[in-house]
């Protein structure tokens, strides 16, 4: 009843391969939308937009780059923070060192970050399942090893970059609403190029090699570029979200902040946003970001009378709980849970 | 010479406390598919468990306690977590477990406390000189411990009724289920070994290092020596530890100063990164050959 499928007739060819084929999913994505860029920066108070919105977004980006790697070709990463550390390292060393402009900068530490993607994906070609993915996490430990002992990278002995003024076009970029509005402009730019990314030829390279490989290679799907292409593209997203997270949430590139914690939750979110789904990335960082603040928020109004060790833990024990939970109820993530729910919207609320 | 055999001999030490974590992931790998992160939270839980039993009872007593707690949470975990997800894919699992770790560091650090504590369980750390090597009886009474239990596994597992249901789970679980081997009961078993086994390193660790939430993390240590050896092999996982352990310290002592020191961490994910380039299923994994 509310969400129709039918009645939705294609005269031209245009139509037949749009990205949305339906209008009522063209209606909701348009009304997402108008809400992102008209109605949250002028609703929401400052903490809002700079502490939720846009680390969430910030993750949201990390976390489709990771969904192209594992969910859509199959590579699971463990170490894919790493790459959001060398774009943040490597944009902000092209940003305040040589001036380059902020965009182009960030732009850099995309490309940087998929170079040093290129290199760790190389043993993809050899190794499958779980060796590689105690192989990425080689990526994790000697990128944290070169951010910490290479002076020339870290710039000082603490590791740690700070963020200078941003410009765009000479425009100071300085209030929550600003870095809001720059960081939602890269994500939906990136996003519409990864949905048609996914789409395409490219997409479904990786889908059949994510399926079988070998299978893949026999239709002529080339394992080595196509998987070399999923590590490119997955860590140029890591890298423009490790660099805009920094220079808009945490102000200063710090190794600390990419830990190996943080690879481990992206893996979160995507399990249980939904694996080889864009949509899915949203979800699982929406939960990933949101969840510690709410359970912060609101077990500390319960808990105010227990001890101090158990509340300290309080987080790690629901996090890990939530995540057990979502996964036995709902293996396949959250988007499958989002078809479901439009499945049953278009009957409802009528039996059949 | 005797500075290299001395460097080589402490490797080899510290490679079999490796073998120790390793050969935890290696067990649950092997018996029920999953990919089991929390292996170090569980060691994490056996020491913080043990030094709270510690406070209030002898040694042995508080060492049965600990092994008590290991076996109910082996079997909380197989029947409330992991019976649900049977037939999942490998990569949910291994998510699962991820998750079972936060949750298993953050009950353990409710109930016993997040400082680090010191964990003396009455061995004493003398050092001595054989032939200009210098040796700790620390270090040795653990690597004869882990001796002890590597043999007692092997015993275990090649002569008891319960071993050999357990290596035919592992083997193949519909032909195990066809025979009458109950396989819940049979993962439960082999979650509660891998419990006695964290037990064992976190005691090890844990006298060394203090307990504290940084125990967790030598799982991260033991994964290279995992996939160096094989996933789902457990003289791998003997083997790998101690090449990892010699291989790392001796890479710290003649390499490390040329490149800056701190090489410890990633040297063995390189080492093993190279040998897998070689032989993609480790020293003594089974290789999986796909059809289409």
């Amino acid at each position: 009843m509310f969400y129709r499928e039918c009645g939705n007739y294609k005269a031209t060819y245009r139509a037949d391969i749009a990205v949305f084929p339906i209008p009522i999913d063209r209606w909701g994505l348009g009304i997402m939308l108008v809400l992102a860029f008209l109605v949250i920066p002028f609703v929401a108070s400052d903490y809002w937009l700079s502490s939720i919105m846009i680390p969430f977004y910030c993750f949201s980006l990390a976390a489709l780059g990771l969904n192209f790697l594992t969910g859509y070709a199959g590579q699971i990463s463990i170490g894919h923070a790493a790459f959001m550390a060398v774009g943040a390292y490597a944009s902000l060393i092209l940003y305040s060192r040589y001036q380059v402009p902020l965009l182009l900068s960030i732009l850099g530490g995309g490309i940087v970050s998929a170079g040093v993607g290129v290199v760790f994906g190389i043993p993809s070609l050899r190794i499958k399942g779980f060796y590689l993915a105690v192989s990425t996490l080689a990526a994790q430990f000697i990128i944290e090893w070169v951010l910490t002992h290479w002076q020339w990278v870290s710039g000082g002995v603490f590791g740690t970059i700070d963020v200078p003024e941003m410009y765009v076009f000479g425009w100071l970029i300085d209030t929550p609403v600003k870095k809001y509005y720059l960081v939602l402009c890269l994500l939906v730019l990136l996003v519409i190029i990864g949905k048609n990314l996914v789409r395409g030829q490219l997409g479904r390279n990786w889908m059949a090699i994510r399926d079988m490989d070998v299978a893949a290679e026999i239709i002529g799907v080339s394992l080595f570029r196509n998987k070399l292409i999923a590590f490119v593209v997955s860590s140029f997203y890591a890298g423009v979200a490790g660099s805009l997270i920094t220079m808009t949430y945490y102000g200063a590139a710090n190794i600390e902040e990419f830990s190996i914690y943080v690879s481990f939750h992206l893996l979160g979110m995507i399990i249980i946003g939904g694996m080889g789904t864009v949509l899915g990335s949203f979800f699982g960082a929406g939960f990933m970001v949101l969840m510690p603040i709410f359970i912060n928020q609101t077990l500390l109004v319960f808990l105010e009378r227990v001890p101090s060790d158990l509340r300290a833990n309080s987080e790690a024990i629901v996090f890990g709980g939530l995540i057990v939970f979502f996964l036995i109820v709902e293996p396949y993530g959250m988007a499958r849970l989002w078809q479901t729910i439009k499945d049953k919207m278009r009957l409802w609320p009528f039996p059949y | 010479m005797t500075f290299f055999l001395e460097v080589l001999v402490n490797g080899l030490l510290v490679g079999i406390m490796y073998s120790l974590v390793a050969l935890g992931f290696a067990l649950i790998y092997k018996a029920s598919d999953v990919f089991n992160f929390a292996q170090g939270d569980m060691s994490l839980l056996a020491g913080l468990a043990l030094v709270g039993f510690l406070t209030v009872m002898p040694l042995w007593l508080a060492l049965i306690c600990t092994v008590g707690v290991m076996t109910i949470l082996a079997y909380g975990t197989v029947f409330i977590i992991f019976r649900p997800l049977v037939a999942r894919p490998p990569l949910i699992l291994f998510m699962a477990a991820i998750g079972l770790g936060f949750l298993i560091q953050g009950i353990g650090q409710s109930i016993w406390g997040t400082q680090a504590k010191g964990l003396f369980i009455g061995i004493p750390e003398v050092s001595f000189e054989i032939k200009g090597i210098f040796l700790n009886t620390f270090d040795l009474t653990f690597g004869g411990v882990a001796a002890v239990l590597v043999a007692g596994l092997v015993w275990f597992f090649q002569k008891t009724r319960t071993g050999r249901a357990l290596r035919a789970v592992a083997d193949d679980h519909e032909a195990a289920l066809s025979v009458g081997i109950p396989l819940l009961k049979a993962w439960a078993v082999t979650w509660v070994i891998a419990g006695i086994v964290a037990t064992v390193a976190g005691v090890a660790w844990g006298s060394r290092l203090g307990v504290q939430f940084s125990l967790s993390l030598i799982a991260l240590k033991a994964l290279p020596v995992l996939i160096l050896g094989g996933i789902d092999s457990i003289p791998g996982a003997i083997l790998a530890g101690l090449v990892v352990g010699a291989g790392e310290c001796l890479a710290e002592v003649f390499i490390g100063p040329y490149v800056g020191g701190g090489i410890q961490t990633f040297f063995p994910y390189l080492l093993a990164l190279l040998f897998l380039w070689f032989k993609p299923y480790g020293m003594f994994g089974k290789e999986i050959i796909e059809r289409v």
